[in-house]
């Protein structure tokens, strides 16, 4: 008997439980809770609306206007706040955001979007802000607590202009802050004038996080600043961007003319030579709040892809029901499509994709949260140090970056033969932890927001397709259209795809993270050689092909003797920035399916079931770890020959080449079978009588 | 203790008997009420090794128990309304899915959990599930019968035995006992009146002295309320004690067998038809449901 006959497959979609052990919050029960808030208000109010159409209309209606009542009475709104400050969540809280974001991406990306969007304009406070400023702003954008009685503030983020600095860099700004007036030794009145686009959150906004540049000699650089809404001169809210996808998220376009205290500088300001000096200038905030935010832009698109299992499978096995002669209890009436291999496969390609591009995001958030603590450690150390400002710092983290590359080759080495007491000495110093976590999310943050949306919104048209003509239609269940939709403006938004390609084709390269890479080949190599099914073997060799071609590359030549590793060169560096984005997502996933394996064999609920979620959990692995090594021997293959006239110009590298390819190809064996096996799993696996929310 | 009259449903005026001049202390209310696999979800009847079960039961995400569900939001406003009040949450379940479903119940309503581990399965006998409830009501620390109200479903999602609060009743010695309730109303003096569910859409409407008395509702007036996260951390200072100090019941483990169990059959008979007006297809469903 093979092992396609007797292996034990997953019996129902993964639950809250199997959930809570691969993404790490088992423990967590304000988390838990934080997500069953958010559950009832997605699968609840936000289904409704979308199901009486309120999608259907540019403006912010009172029925859209209902969600941020629901938003604070459930938690979602305090979940983005500090603890000290009303806030509900003391520790991970980027993980918890990013859980609140699924569940109401689940349903609707504009839902999820208007949640989120408080938290982006609170986030330069938060992260940068005066303590004056947290403790104002924060405390307003705290529900009230029982007993008072006054309205919660929401904010707003504006960054970007109309054209024609609109998408162009965010460095660009044509938005002016000037001296409206100085009185000697009063404060600093000035003059801020900005016009938004695309601003999110604008109709309710009661305040505004504005990035404007210096319009004056008197101030020094460009700044974030705080506007209200009561300060004298223009808030004009704009007219509804008109938008066709997230319309429930209100957006416009703003118009601001205001005069407000120098102390609305984010991150304050000092005096020197007669010149306002901001501590910050608007780059170093938007660095700041970016680097984490646009990874819960990629969850969502990853909710989306997990939602539309369940419909399809309902709609495929249900699809001739009640036609005449299909009996009941006959292949036709009990499988229904799901009786076609082809219909079976795409399911679980859709279905490993949003596995992967979830498993990314949850674990990148994680890291989020591990690093926010050691890096106000670091930093404490360098200020401490005397070490302030980007280049100082570069150059002392260069001596922290070669001990985690020797913790990192430590760590390879077999136990028995490694210094334990090296390792861990490593391992425990902050300045190490810091430059190793800071280069792994700095490749796997621009990672999860380019592939787990631009590729989750190729795979969403997949789904849309995969409910035929009913995709198309309002009645379509799961709303996957509108998901397939709003994930293009997932793509976009907290930096478009080329941007992340941008950032990725600078921090792939930093030798902390190539040394990581070696770490993951060697624990991939070393997990598939100790269960062959767990997908390893292909990611393994993907990772290799691809630590390979960006040895190659950063040293090639083209036909005509041209560098091709250089900024501007972006059909090479575009391309192996989607390859590493294919493999650490297919990565994470498998890293998941481990701690499942590990964690849910004792679990007194899932326990009893835990081989077939694993099994079927690998078999998912394998398509993804394939299917991510297949686009990366594609990308390198058409990098290594594609800049040569013909195969022989790449001279002795070639045979290094065909034969790392070949290694990957072999790699896939297997691969096909277990998407055989998945597809086997989606045809028997239990779903709920219903969709648990409103189509 | 109890006066009974029939009103209609659209009773609004209730005759308060004369009772005896006494001071309104704080209630204790005991809900008994646990976890029920999601309505949505499909429900296999199937044979384990241990008996009938559900396919995947274990599995199965669990709801309270929509009658339950409605008593503890009904328990929580009559605890508001009377100063001193407690609202005990009785349970007996698998504690881990009872862990799982106090993520959301307990951010309802404030309540006080008390955990039974065991199974919550719908084959077991209503008897030996009453008198596991009724010994753990007996145990909760500092009761006091004059000011206990026993709040449950009189109904389960799950067996629908529609007996077992009676039973708890009986085992811990309260005769007032009301069956599908819909409605309390306390006077100041301890007592109260309840409107009961009878045929006809009509109400049974009772008086009492007080408590002691045994409640099972209906549905109740009250909408599910919210998810509160502050009242759910609030109650988890108590729910994870609870669930880790949840003794084990024998319940649904032998005393009583199934021969058979299975799910009411679905019928669907589609006829196509062509060629007849939309008048004449009303007109034969408008027979057809005159039977």
């Amino acid at each position: 008997m093979s092992i396609q006959e007797t292996r034990k497959t997953m019996s129902m979609l993964p639950g809250d439980e199997v959930r809570q052990i691969m993404w790490r919050y088992s423990d967590r029960y304000d988390v838990q809770m934080a997500v069953m808030g958010a559950r009832s208000v997605a699968r609840g109010l936000v289904a409704r609306l979308v199901a009486d159409g309120e999608r259907n209309t540019h403006e912010w209606t009172a029925a859209k206007n209902t969600m941020y009542q629901a938003f604070d009475d459930s938690g979602i709104t305090a979940a983005g706040l500090d603890t000290s400050y009303g806030g509900i969540i003391d520790g991970p809280r980027n993980f918890a955001l990013a859980l609140i974001a699924y569940e109401l991406s689940w349903v609707d990306g504009g839902a999820s979007t208007t949640s989120l969007v408080n938290n982006l304009a609170l986030a330069p406070i938060v992260e940068k802000g005066t303590p004056e400023q947290k403790e104002r702003y924060m405390t307003l954008c705290c529900p009230p607590q029982p007993g008072e009685d006054r309205k919660t503030w929401r904010g707003a983020f504006a960054l970007t202009e109309p054209l024609p600095y609109v998408g162009v860099d965010t460095g660009v700004l044509s938005g002016k802050v000037r001296v409206a007036e100085w009185k000697e030794g009063e404060e600093p009145m000035l003059q801020v004038e900005k016009r938004g686009r695309f601003i999110t959150n604008m109709e309710a906004a009661n305040f505004v996080t504005a990035a404007v540049d210096t319009g004056d000699e008197r101030i020094k650089s460009s700044c974030m600043i705080i506007l209200e809404e009561g300060d004298e001169g223009i808030f004009d809210r704009g007219s509804p961007t008109l938008k066709m996808v997230h319309q429930l998220s209100n957006t416009c376009d703003p118009i601001f003319n205001l005069k407000v205290p120098a102390s609305r500088i984010v991150g304050g300001y000092t005096i020197q030579d007669g010149q306002i000096v901001p501590n910050l200038n608007h780059s170093e905030i938007i660095e700041a709040v970016f680097s984490r935010t646009r990874v819960t832009v990629g969850v969502m698109t990853a909710a989306k892809l997990l939602s539309a299992v369940e419909p399809v499978i309902r709609y495929h096995r249900t699809r001739f029901r009640g036609a005449v002669g299909i009996e009941e209890g006959s292949p036709r009436y009990d499988l229904g499509l799901q009786m076609k291999e082809d219909a079976l496969h795409r399911l679980a390609d859709l279905w490993a994709t949003g596995e992967a591009a979830s498993s990314l995001g949850f674990e990148t958030t994680r890291l989020y949260d591990d690093i926010t603590p050691i890096e106000d450690q670091a930093n404490a150390q360098l200020a401490e140090a005397g070490i302030n400002g980007g280049r100082a710092k570069m150059k002392a983290l260069r001596e922290p970056q070669e001990r985690a590359i020797e913790c990192i080759q430590l760590m390879m080495l077999p136990e028995g033969e490694r210094d334990e007491s090296r390792v861990q000495e490593l391992y425990d110093d902050v300045m190490v932890r810091y430059v190793w976590l800071d280069a792994i999310t700095n490749v796997l943050c621009p990672a999860c927001k380019l592939w787990d949306t631009g590729h989750g919104a190729n795979m969403l048209r997949e789904a849309v397709s995969m409910m035929g003509g009913y995709g198309i239609t309002e009645d379509c269940p799961g709303f996957l259209f509108q998901k397939w939709n709003d994930a293009q403006l997932e793509a976009t938004y907290e930096g478009p795809e080329v941007v992340q390609r941008r950032h990725i084709s600078v921090t792939m390269n930093n030798p902390v993270f190539l040394a990581q890479v070696d770490l993951w080949i060697h624990n991939l190599t070393k997990l598939a050689a100790e269960q062959p099914e767990s997908g390893a073997a292909a990611l393994a060799a993907g990772f290799e092909m691809w630590k390979w071609a960006q040895k190659y590359l950063s040293t090639a030549a083209d036909a005509s003797g041209a560098r091709l590793y250089r900024n501007q060169r972006q059909g090479v560096l575009f391309p192996l920035t989607d390859a590493i984005a294919w493999l650490v997502a297919a990565r994470s996933l498998i890293a998941d399916v481990q701690e499942l394996a590990q964690q849910g064999a004792d679990h007194p609920v899932v326990g009893t079931d835990i081989k077939g979620y694993v099994n079927t959990f690998n078999d998912l692995c394998n398509i993804q770890s394939a299917r991510a090594a297949g686009e990366v021997g594609r990308i390198c293959a058409e990098l290594f020959y594609g800049y040569v006239d013909n195969a022989e110009q790449t001279g002795g590298a070639a045979a290094e080449f065909q034969a790392c390819r070949a290694k990957l190809d072999a790699s896939l064996a297997g691969s096909k079978l277990a998407k055989d096996r998945a597809g086997k799993a989606l045809a028997t696996i239990m779903i709920p009588e219903a969709l648990d929310y409103p189509a | 203790m109890c006066s009974l009259a029939l009103v209609p449903a659209d009773y609004t005026q209730m005759k308060i008997n004369q009772m005896e001049n006494k001071t309104m202390e704080g209630l204790q209310i005991v809900v008994c009420g646990t976890l029920v696999p999601d309505p949505l979800q499909t429900l296999e009847p199937v044979t384990t090794p241990t008996g009938p079960g559900l396919k995947n039961e274990t599995m199965l995400p669990s709801v309270l128990d929509p009658w339950a569900a409605h008593s503890l939001y009904e328990a929580a406003n009559l605890a508001k309304k009377v100063p001193g009040s407690k609202v005990y949450l009785v349970s007996l379940g698998p504690k881990a899915k009872l862990q799982q479903l106090m993520m959301t119940v307990a951010q309802k309503v404030p309540f006080e959990l008390v955990a039974i581990d065991g199974t919550a399965g719908g084959f077991t006998d209503a008897m030996e599930v009453a008198k596991t409830l009724a010994t753990a009501i007996e145990a909760i620390p500092g009761l006091d019968k004059t000011r206990l109200l026993v709040f449950g479903g009189c109904a389960s999602a799950s067996r629908d035995a529609g007996v077992t609060m009676q039973l708890i009743g009986e085992q811990l010695g309260i005769t007032d006992q009301f069956v599908g309730v819909d409605e309390i109303s306390m006077s100041d003096d301890g007592s109260f009146s309840v409107l009961e569910r009878i045929e006809g859409g009509q109400y049974l409407a009772s008086t009492c002295a007080g408590a002691p008395a045994v409640l099972a509702w209906a549905t109740g007036s009250l909408p599910e309320p919210p998810n509160n996260p502050q009242v759910g951390m609030a109650n988890m200072r108590f729910v994870m004690p609870a669930l880790q100090k949840a003794q084990p019941a024998a319940v649904g483990v032998g005393g009583i067998n199934f021969e058979k169990s299975e799910v009411p059959a679905q019928k669907r008979a589609t006829r196509i038809v062509k060629d007849v007006s939309a008048d004449v297809i009303a007109a034969e469903i408008v027979e057809w449901i005159k039977g």
